[in-house]
C-alpha cells in the first residue's frame, strides 16, 4: 500500500513558493525553437486543452460569479491595461493576499474585460491544491496550473501564454490584516529566471482591495493540525459561516495597476539565467516598484469601500 | 548506420513481440527475424522463426552470434501487475533485461542496435509533477510500487549498457497508456465496465496511445537511427470525464478521495484485479511531452482523443463480433513444414490473411 500523499493527510512540507527546488528538472531549452511545431494541434472536437482548461466551466463561472465580483462587489478600477503584451509569451507579477484570494480572477477577468486583444491567463496555483478532492477537479478547468518550473516555461516558451504568479506564495495569503500592502519575501527569484529562460517579457502588478476583502486577523493552529488544510485563518466569515465562509468577501473597492513590462531579452535572455546577482535584482526590483505604487496607490485612497 | 537486416525479437508469445514480428515481416529488406520466449507465440507468423528459451543469456548470447544479430528488440517488459506476481513481473523486467543485455555484450558481439520498450510509469504519478514530463526529467519521488521500482531499474541497466558500449544505437521507447480493440490493459478493462469508476473529487489528466503506433514505433525504431529515450504517446492529453464520455460510458465517482489504496486492498481480496499503480494515476494522472519522438521523424496515426473514439467503437462493436474469430494454435511441426519444406511455395503470399501492420511501412 502506498501512503496516500495529499495535503490533508497531515503535515506535509508543500512545495517552495514557486517551486525552484525543482528547478534542476527543467528541460533543457532547446536551441531552436522548431519544437514549438511539434506541439499537438488543437482538436477542435474537444471542449478541454491539455492542461485541462475547460471553456466551458471557465465560461460559465466568468459571466456568474466572477461577473458579479468584478462588477458589482469589487467595482474593480482598472489602469495601464496595454502593458499586457497582445502577442507572445509574459509572465505576469502581483501581490497576494486574502484567505482564498480573489486577486488572480480578478486580474484575469480585468484583462479579459479592458485589453484591446483578451487573452487567456492561467493561474500558477500551488501543488497541494492537486491533493485536495473537489479543487484538483476545478482548478484545471478554470485555467490554474501547478507552479512547477517546467510548466511555467513550456507555457511562456512553447505556448506563449500569459501566466500569473505570486511569488510571495503562500507568505502573502497567510498574512495577517496588521501587515496589510507589506510584500513578503519574493521567494528566491525562480519567477525572474523563469522568465529568463523563457525570454517573456515581466509585467508587474498592483491589487489594491484584496487585503481588505478577506482581511485574516489571527490563526488557529491546532485547529490547522485538527483538519489539516494549509492554514486555519480567522477572517470576518470565516469559520463562522462554515465552509462557505471562505467566499465571503467584503465589498472593497479593487484597483488593479499594470506597471511597464521589463524585457527579458535586453536582460541577456536564457543565457544569464545563471546570473544569480542578476536574478536577485531583477527580483528585488520588480518588488521595489509594486510595493512603491502600492504605497501610492493606497496613499491616494480616500476610502476603503469606495476609493 | 544501416537499417536492421537480422532482427532478434524477445518475447514473441507477448502481445508487443507478436505484433512486432508480424510488422517486420513485411519490410523486404529485413533478412531473418527471429523471436525467442518462454512460452510458444500465439499469434500466427509467416517467417518469423520462434525459438523456445527462457531468460538465459548464455543461450540467447549464442542465438545472437550464430544468426549475427544486428538488432535486437526487447518488448518483454510487463507494465501491467496484475497479469503477473510481483515476483515474476522483477525477474522478467529486472533479471531479464540484464540477461538480454549480457547476451548482446562482448567485443565480438554483433549486435549494432538496441531497442527497449519501457513505459511512462518510469515517471510515476505524484501531486507535485510537471503537467507534461520530457525525457530529461527524473521522476520527484522515489517509486511507490514494485513495478514502478522494476521499470526503474531495468531502464537504468539499459542507460548503463548505451554507456559502455558507445557503438550500439540504444532507444528507450517509453510508452503512454495503450489503447486499442486488440490489447489488454488497464485502461482498456476500465473502460469496458458499464460503469467507468473514478475517484471522488478528481479528474485525472491522462495521455493515451494506440497499439498500432506502438508497433509502428517499435519499427521507425528499428529501421532508423534514433538513439536515445523517447516517450511514446498520442498528442492530447484528456481528462478521464472527457475519455470516459468519448467511448461513451458513464463515469462512477465512488472511491474515496483519501485512503483509495486502503479501499483498494479487500476489493483485490474480493477477486478485483486492481493494479496499485492506477492508485495514484486515477488520483493525479500524468502527461509527457512527445515532441522529441516527433522530431526524431515519427508521425502518429491517432491522437489520444481518437483513440479513445476508436476504442468506444470497439466496444460497441464487440458483442456483435463476440466468438467470430478463431484461435491460433502454435504448432511446431506445421510451423517448420511451412518453413522449410522444399515442397511449399513461398513469396506468393495469400496464404494469410492481412494480419501485417494495417499501414505502409513507414519511411521507405
Amino acid at each position: 500500500m502506498t501512503p496516500d500523499r495529499t495535503s490533508l493527510s497531515g503535515g506535509r512540507e508543500p512545495a517552495s513558493d514557486d517551486g525552484e527546488e525543482a528547478a534542476a528538472q527543467l528541460p533543457e531549452r532547446r536551441a531552436d525553437a522548431g519544437m514549438r511545431d511539434l506541439l499537438p494541434a488543437i482538436e477542435p472536437e474537444r471542449r478541454l486543452n491539455d492542461w485541462g482548461r475547460s471553456e466551458r466551466v471557465e465560461g460559465a463561472i466568468d459571466r456568474t460569479l466572477y461577473e458579479f465580483f468584478y462588477r458589482y462587489w469589487f467595482r474593480v478600477e482598472v489602469e495601464g491595461v496595454e502593458n499586457v503584451p497582445a502577442d507572445g509569451g509574459a509572465l505576469l507579477v502581483s501581490n497576494h493576499s486574502g484567505a482564498l484570494p480573489p486577486d488572480a480572477a480578478m486580474i484575469a477577468k480585468a484583462i479579459r474585460e479592458e485589453h484591446s486583444s483578451p487573452r487567456p491567463l492561467y493561474l500558477t496555483v500551488e501543488h497541494f491544491f492537486k491533493g485536495y478532492p473537489g479543487f484538483s477537479m476545478l482548478i484545471p478547468k478554470i485555467g490554474g496550473v501547478a507552479a512547477h518550473p517546467a510548466n511555467v516555461h513550456r507555457l511562456l516558451f512553447d505556448e506563449r501564454q500569459l501566466v500569473l504568479v505570486f511569488p510571495e506564495g503562500r507568505k502573502g495569503t497567510e498574512k495577517l490584516y496588521k501587515d496589510r500592502y507589506r510584500l513578503r519575501r519574493f521567494g528566491r527569484g525562480g519567477f525572474v529566471e523563469a522568465a529568463m529562460r523563457a525570454e517573456a517579457k515581466l509585467v508587474p502588478i498592483c491589487v489594491v482591495g484584496a487585503e481588505e476583502a478577506q482581511p485574516i486577523f489571527a490563526h488557529v493552529n491546532f485547529l490547522q493540525k485538527m483538519t489539516g488544510l494549509i492554514y486555519f485563518p480567522i477572517t470576518p466569515t470565516f469559520p463562522w459561516l462554515g465552509p462557505l465562509g471562505m467566499l465571503g468577501y467584503l465589498p472593497a473597492k479593487f484597483k488593479i495597476r499594470f506597471l511597464e513590462p521589463i524585457d527579458t531579452v535586453e536582460l541577456g535572455g536564457a543565457e544569464a539565467v545563471h546570473d544569480k546577482a542578476l536574478v536577485q535584482t531583477v527580483s528585488q526590483e520588480i518588488r521595489a516598484r509594486i510595493q512603491e505604487n502600492l504605497h501610492e496607490m493606497v496613499g491616494k485612497r480616500k476610502s476603503v469601500w469606495l476609493g | 548506420m544501416s537499417s536492421a537486416r537480422r532482427i532478434l525479437v524477445t518475447g514473441l508469445s507477448t502481445y508487443w513481440g507478436a505484433r512486432l514480428a508480424q510488422a517486420l515481416e513485411g519490410f523486404e529488406q529485413i533478412e531473418t527475424i527471429i523471436g525467442v520466449d518462454s512460452q510458444e507465440p500465439r499469434h500466427e507468423l509467416e517467417r518469423t522463426e520462434f525459438v523456445k528459451v527462457s531468460n538465459q543469456h548464455s543461450l540467447i548470447q549464442r542465438i545472437v552470434r550464430a544468426a549475427e544479430i544486428d538488432t535486437v528488440i526487447d518488448t518483454r517488459m510487463v507494465v501491467n501487475s496484475v497479469t503477473t506476481s510481483p515476483r515474476n513481473a522483477h525477474e522478467n523486467n529486472v533479471i531479464g533485461t540484464m540477461n538480454i543485455l549480457a547476451a548482446c555484450t562482448g567485443s565480438d558481439s554483433p549486435v549494432r542496435r538496441f531497442i527497449f520498450k519501457s513505459s511512462t510509469s518510469y515517471y510515476g504519478s505524484e501531486q507535485d509533477d510537471p503537467a507534461f514530463f520530457t525525457e530529461r526529467m527524473k521522476r520527484p519521488h522515489r517509486p511507490a510500487t514494485m513495478l514502478e521500482r522494476d521499470i526503474v531499474e531495468a531502464e537504468e541497466a539499459v542507460a548503463d549498457y548505451s554507456e559502455k558500449h558507445p557503438d550500439v544505437t540504444v532507444t528507450v521507447l517509453r510508452c503512454a497508456n495503450v489503447l486499442g480493440p486488440d490489447v489488454e490493459t488497464n485502461f482498456t478493462r476500465m473502460f469496458s465496465l458499464p460503469l467507468v469508476p473514478m475517484v471522488l473529487g478528481f479528474d485525472p489528466r491522462l495521455q493515451f496511445v494506440h497499439e498500432d503506433d506502438i508497433v509502428h514505433a517499435l519499427e521507425h525504431a528499428a529501421l532508423n537511427d534514433v538513439p536515445g529515450v523517447f516517450n511514446v504517446a498520442a498528442d492530447g492529453v484528456l481528462a478521464l470525464s472527457e475519455a470516459i464520455d468519448l467511448v461513451g460510458k458513464r463515469p462512477l465517482p465512488a472511491l474515496p478521495p483519501f485512503g483509495t489504496g486502503l479501499v483498494f486492498a479487500p476489493l483485490r481480496r474480493l477477486g478485483l484485479r486492481i493494479p496499485v499503480e492506477t492508485t495514484n494515476l486515477l488520483r493525479f494522472g500524468r502527461g509527457v511531452d512527445n515532441r522529441a519522438f516527433k522530431a526524431a521523424g515519427f508521425s502518429y496515426g491517432y491522437t489520444s482523443r481518437e483513440t479513445v473514439a476508436k476504442l468506444g467503437e470497439h466496444l460497441r462493436l464487440e458483442p456483435v463480433m463476440r466468438g467470430h474469430e478463431e484461435r491460433y494454435h502454435y504448432e511446431r511441426e506445421v510451423e517448420d513444414f511451412l518453413r522449410w519444406s522444399p515442397h511449399v511455395r513461398r513469396g506468393q503470399g495469400g496464404e494469410r490473411e492481412g494480419v501485417a501492420a494495417d499501414r505502409e511501412p513507414l519511411g521507405f
